[in-house]
């Protein structure tokens, strides 16, 4: 009910308007109305020429006065010659002026000119009433009045500032067409001047003045200011060509314009709130009008009408005086605001400036375009808190290569930890780590706590590897975990892969990302056969289908069988033999028996006296010695996803990987399949550090953007659009058989991309050397063999030759192989 | 599926009037009826009508019609099956020759009638068709049981139900899981969030009543089976008993019937292993699958160790069969049904006609494995025929050159269907 009243209410206050704008235009058709209305005029205006003093009015001034005396003759008659009473009265005091107020002759030829909007308003009531008149019109405020702007009535002697301030813009401006043709300055003006500067230079002593206040004595300062530049400034330049304008023509065509500016600056309820302040100033605006008849009978428009309507109400300000230019105060530097300027709204408000500011912070899309070339200077502080858009990535466009070519660094390799499960690789690692201060000795001492609490002490070292929950609990290794350490030749990154033959697809991916392999051995009795038979064995192959060349197999749990140079020496012969008919090079192939639990041969040489026989590198030595490793840094852009993750508030979504081929910056974008959806490239990390560019072999995480989540799985692979990278759906691979291979369904991975599929045709055998058809379209293929095979997959698959695959069956991986079509 | 009216004369030609009484007997109706063959059910059909005036009207009616079958489309998901044909019979709202699409439904008769026409085409009631016909009237009277099995692994899961005849691939579930990061643990809630997604497809694929007064009820549950490489069907098993206990205790009924197992991989053809791991088999006993995917593993084993005495692919087969391999003291046939449903007349009469020859010729073992399940789909790997011969056949190679224009080669034929948007695959 009382949102309907209020409804209600605000319909009525429409109502009023639109009634006053109607009289007020005196649109009103009613000819009965316009009879007695000339009537009206007619009578008072020849009361005005026949009483004593004789006063000429115009007839606009005449209607004015009878619409607001409600066609009453006697008191419009008062009105009128008591307003011109008081003008005349006025007048002796000025000296200097160069003309006075009395009508120019051409004032009844202005009366004949068909009615317009400028005559009719040229002296209406807000403009100079008097003093004591001003009570008495009613106009309807339509909005309350701005008592800011208003100020102590002029009667009570002390002006107020702004009043003051207001009075003097006026003067100024009137001065400003009066003084083009005679320079003479008012000397009215020059009184109020220094107070005006005062004011301005010294806010503190108006301690209660709003801001509003302040921004508009600034825009007076910033009137003052173009001048000072002489007509140097394009706008003081634009000035002086409208100032010309405006003292060149005739009176009829300045009262026009004026009309024009005039009816501009009407619509709606603009000069409302303008009519307070104007009201202080009626009384040296009068003399400014006086002052300058033919030229500017009218004030311009106030700031805040110049201000809501824009620049075309700019008021036909015209050069300033030279005493003007002097004491003019750049006010702009102290409030940095010009609000002469247009202000359209176009820019985002200081509002809206902050919470785009906020909103951009916390990581959510701005929806507020950011700020315009319009910038609003007192903003400008606030503009620079904005965080640039998400959607435009800048890229720095940076010659990646060349780059990468300047930068000086230690050489990188990454390696992948294999062997079969519970050889101890994680806690052989987590050795490595903490013996180089790779992991802090407080963290350390954490995890042994956290162990020994559920009865899994020896498993502390592991934990620094194993980090997920299931991991810890089950003392297994599940998922691959990187790691970085570095040494004074080499940066190293440490792939820890889990052995149990369930997680042998995360083993290929992280085998993927390496360069060489470190096979852990389990030297204890019996522990070492069924290793051979299981992972130990799969591991070594799988990395070396996968194009690792070198391997270094460390015999672990040493300690175990009492340092026994026979059984490392078995072991040797063994893996060695093993190795060797897999295809790596004997050169490539190093043992070192250690303890990873221990510590011993790791980072530092065993000091057990049964170990003493040893006198080779430890681990970390070999590791030192491996070659710098070669990566297609030339070759299009292929990185193949391996983790899809929330980065934290500031990049909600990352993903990483390792780049295969290719380079990549900030800035880019990038192109995912096989959803073939772009993003781009927000910011990156090279080995948890940010950077603007990476290249092929390193680790990296790439925060994205202009992406839903849901295209990006791992296993996916990025691409440069220019060349991306095809889903295929089948094809054609010459693998090795480690099983039987007929026509039959396998998983076919490759790094961390792993999809079902079947083997649809066997070709051919292949002769191992020459790679020569043995035996066409056989039933099946032995273990051992070559074979050129036909593989299909239900859901295409971003794959692309020379991909190196691996096809896995039932938990036992089958066939290793390299893509060719 | 009840048989309601059996007029096969000892011709091959006759009807059958059939009652399909749960959705697996569709998919028996799939098997069944052949292009060619003659099908009478109620129809509902839209009559159009229009008036000397030029208006039309247009209503439904329902109608015995007879059509001719020309095509079949089988949707597994929802067990449905469209019969589209001629139709043959003329009434008061259709004219003979006219398209209409029969829509089989539950419970509802249809009658199926093949002729065996006098030169030849149409091929009647043949073995294999009289084999199918008990098989779907299930004269034995041994239903057994039925599961759901979850195959899954992170962010991964197939949810299937395994018929006797089919096993249907109801819904994949796929969820991006963060892998382990140090210092994060959005991989242990990314599995939280996948072992839920996946308890509530299957729950509502299981049309499972989850409200506490459904505790008392005792409505039969299927066993559940869990498999997954690693630790997920076991998390998944501990979640789904952590559920249970706080914030649906319905769940309790489900708990006895869960059995983890283990597989290799999430994919679905990890299914095999699933069928064969020990637990299994003593819930499933001795189904129909059990043996079809013993079977495969059998052939394969045999074609591993002996590879002279395994063979697969239609000429291949063929051959052998030729060669009298295949007969008496082991000789073993295996075949797809998919073959029999071939479109072409001349297709189904060869297959049909070596299946007879194998069985009642030279005395060999004809098993005929359902495509629908997994152990089909390895057998249609192969071609979808595959034999093991009593004696070592030589090696040869000379059909090698030409098989390529004569047979399509051995090419697994993906039974992808897409349904409600989601990819499914059925066995």
């Amino acid at each position: 009910m009382s949102r309907h009243r209020m409804k209600t209410v605000s319909y009525d206050d429409d109502d009023d308007y639109d009634d006053y704008e109607e009289d007020d235009g005196y649109a009103s058709p009613d000819p009965e109305e316009q009879a007695r209305l000339e009537q009206c005029i007619q009578d008072v205006l020849s009361q005005l020429r026949g009483g004593e003093p004789s006063v000429s009015a115009s007839r606009e001034e005449v209607t004015e006065a009878l619409w607001h005396y409600y066609n009453d003759v006697t008191k419009s008659v008062n009105y009128i010659r008591g307003k011109k009473a008081k003008e005349v009265q006025k007048q002796p005091p000025k000296k200097g002026t160069v003309s006075s107020y009395p009508l120019p002759p051409s004032w009844s030829s202005a009366c004949a000119v068909p009615f317009s909007a400028a005559e009719f308003f040229r002296d209406s009531p807000w403009l100079n009433v008097p003093e004591h008149r001003k009570a008495d019109i009613i106009v309807e405020p339509l909005h309350p009045r701005l008592g800011l702007l208003g100020g102590a009535p002029e009667a009570g002697g002390k002006v107020s500032k702004l009043a003051a301030l207001a009075a003097a813009r006026k003067k100024k401006e009137s001065e400003k067409v009066a003084a083009s043709p005679s320079p003479v300055p008012t000397p009215k003006a020059e009184e109020q001047k220094p107070e005006e500067v005062g004011d301005n230079n010294n806010p503190a002593s108006a301690p209660s003045r709003s801001l509003l206040e302040r921004l508009s004595s600034s825009h007076n300062g910033r009137q003052l200011k173009p001048a000072e530049g002489g007509l140097g400034g394009l706008r003081a330049l634009g000035k002086g060509s409208r100032m010309g304008g405006a003292t060149a023509p005739t009176k009829k065509s300045s009262l026009e314009k004026e009309a024009e500016i005039r009816a501009q600056t009407k619509p709606g309820s603009v000069t409302q709130p303008a009519k307070g302040e104007e009201k202080e100033t009626a009384v040296p605006q009068q003399q400014d009008e006086q002052q300058a008849p033919v030229v500017n009978m009218m004030a311009s428009p106030s700031t805040f009408a110049t201000i809501i309507v824009g620049d075309a109400t700019r008021p036909v300000a015209a050069a300033q005086s030279s005493h003007l230019k002097v004491q003019s105060v750049d006010v702009m530097d102290i409030y940095g605001q010009d609000l002469t300027e247009a202000f359209d709204f176009a820019g985002p408000s200081p509002d809206d400036l902050v919470l785009n500011a906020q909103s951009s912070a916390k990581g959510f899309k701005s929806k507020q375009p950011a700020s315009k070339s319009k910038k609003v200077d007192l903003t400008g502080g606030m503009n620079n808190l904005s965080v640039e858009e998400k959607v435009s990535i800048k890229s720095k466009n940076l010659d990646v290569l060349s780059e990468y070519k300047k930068v000086e660094r230690k050489k990188a390799a990454s390696f992948v930890v294999i062997g079969h499960v519970d050889a101890g690789k994680s806690t052989l690692m987590g050795r490595l780590l903490a013996d180089l201060q790779a992991v802090d000795a407080r963290t350390l001492e954490k995890y042994r706590r956290e162990a020994e609490k559920i009865g899994k002490g020896s498993f502390a070292l592991a934990w620094v590897l194993d980090q997920g929950s299931e991991e810890r609990a089950r003392g297994v290794t599940i998922d691959i975990a990187t790691n970085k350490f570095e040494t004074d030749k080499t940066a190293f990154t440490i792939v820890d892969a889990p052995g149990h033959r369930d997680f042998v697809p995360n083993m290929i991916a992280g085998a993927s990302q390496a360069d060489f392999a470190v096979l852990v051995i389990d030297a204890s009795t019996g522990n070492f056969e069924s290793g051979l038979k299981g992972q130990t064995k799969e591991h070594a192959l799988l990395v070396r289908s996968m194009g690792v060349q070198k391997i270094v197999v460390a015999v672990n749990k040493m300690d175990t069988v009492e340092w026994d140079r026979e059984r490392f020496e078995e072991i040797e012969q063994q893996i060695s033999s093993f190795l060797t008919a897999a295809g790596f090079q004997p050169k490539n192939i190093s043992f070192i028996p250690l303890s990873g639990f221990h510590g011993d041969n790791v980072t530092r040489r065993s000091e057990a006296p049964q170990a003493a026989w040893y006198q080779g590198r430890t681990l970390i030595e070999e590791l030192d010695t491996s070659e710098p490793f070669s990566h297609a840094l030339e070759k299009p852009l292929r990185m193949t996803i391996a983790d899809v993750f929330r980065g934290g508030v500031q990049s909600p979504l990352s993903i990483s990987g390792r780049i295969d081929a290719g380079s990549l910056q900030v800035g880019d974008q990038i192109l995912i399949m096989p959803s073939g959806e772009k993003a781009s490239i927000r910011s990156l990390e090279v080995d948890s550090a940010p950077a603007d560019w990476a290249v092929a072999g390193q680790n990296i995480v790439l925060n994205l953007a202009n992406i839903d989540p849901i295209h990006l799985r791992s296993g996916d692979v990025v691409c440069s659009p220019a060349s991306p990278i095809q889903n295929l759906t089948s094809f054609t691979t010459k693998v090795l058989a480690f099983e039987h291979l007929m026509p039959m369904l396998v998983d076919i991975h490759r790094g961390r991309l792993h999809v079902p599929g079947r083997i649809s045709r066997v070709v051919a055998t292949l002769d191992k050397g020459s790679g020569a058809p043995v035996k066409k379209r056989p039933k099946i293929v032995a273990p051992g063999a070559v074979a050129r095979i036909v593989v299909e997959m239900d859901q295409a698959v971003p794959l692309e030759a020379p991909a190196r695959i691996v096809l896995r069956a039932g938990g036992n991986t089958v066939a290793a192989g390299l893509l060719e079509s | 599926m009840r048989l309601v009216k059996n007029r096969i004369e000892p011709t091959g030609s006759g009807t059958v009037t059939l009652c399909p009484e749960e959705p697996e007997d569709m998919w028996h109706a799939y098997n069944l009826i052949r292009p060619g063959d003659l099908l009478k059910a109620s129809a509902v059909r839209r009559v159009t009508t229009t008036q000397d005036t030029g208006s039309t009207s247009s209503l439904r009616v329902h109608l015995m019609l007879e059509i001719r079958v020309k095509n079949l489309d089988f949707d597994a998901q929802s067990s449905q099956l469209h019969v589209a044909g001629q139709i043959m019979n003329e009434t008061q709202h259709t004219k003979i020759g006219q398209f209409h699409t029969l829509d089989l439904e539950l419970n509802r008769n249809f009658t199926l009638e093949k002729e065996v026409g006098a030169n030849g085409e149409g091929v009647g009631w043949d073995s294999i068709a009289v084999e199918m016909l008990k098989d779907a009237v299930d004269e034995g009277g041994k239903r057994r049981a039925e599961a759901v099995a979850v195959v899954m692994q992170e962010g991964l899961a197939h949810i299937c139900f395994i018929g006797q005849f089919q096993t249907i691939l109801k819904q994949k579930v796929e969820m991006s899981v963060p892998r382990k990061r140090s210092g994060g643990s959005d991989h242990d809630k990314g599995m939280t969030k996948f072992y839920q997604v996946t308890l509530d497809t299957l729950l509502r694929q299981l049309e499972f009543n989850t409200s506490t007064t459904s505790l008392t009820g005792n409505d039969p549950v299927k066993p559940i089976l869990l498999a997954s490489p690693g630790f997920v069907a076991t998390g998944f098993q501990k979640h789904i008993q952590g559920v249970a206990s706080t914030t649906m205790p319905a769940l309790k009924r489900l708990l006895p019937s869960i059995v983890v197992v283990h597989s290799a991989s999430g994919y679905l053809h990890s299914l095999s292993e699933v069928l064969q791991s020990p637990s299994v088999k003593t819930i499933l006993a001795d189904t129909k699958y059990a043996r079809e995917t013993r079977l495969m593993d059998d052939f394969l084993e045999q074609l591993r160790k002996e590879t002279n005495r395994a063979t697969y692919g239609m000429r291949e087969v063929e051959s052998a069969v030729d060669q009298g391999a295949v007969g008496r003291g082991g000789g073993i046939l295996i075949i797809s049904n998919r073959l029999f449903r071939s479109q072409e007349v001349a297709q189904r009469k060869r297959w049909v006609s070596l299946v007879d020859r194998v069985r009642d010729i030279e005395g060999g073992e004809v098993r005929i494995l359902s495509s629908d399940h997994e152990s089909g789909k390895r057998l249609d790997g192969l071609g979808g025929i595959a034999a093991l011969t009593t004696f070592p056949l030589p090696d040869d190679e000379d059909f090698d050159s030409d098989e390529d224009n004569t047979d399509s080669p051995p090419v697994v034929t993906a039974g992808m269907v897409v349904s409600n948007g989601q990819s499914s695959a059925v066995y």
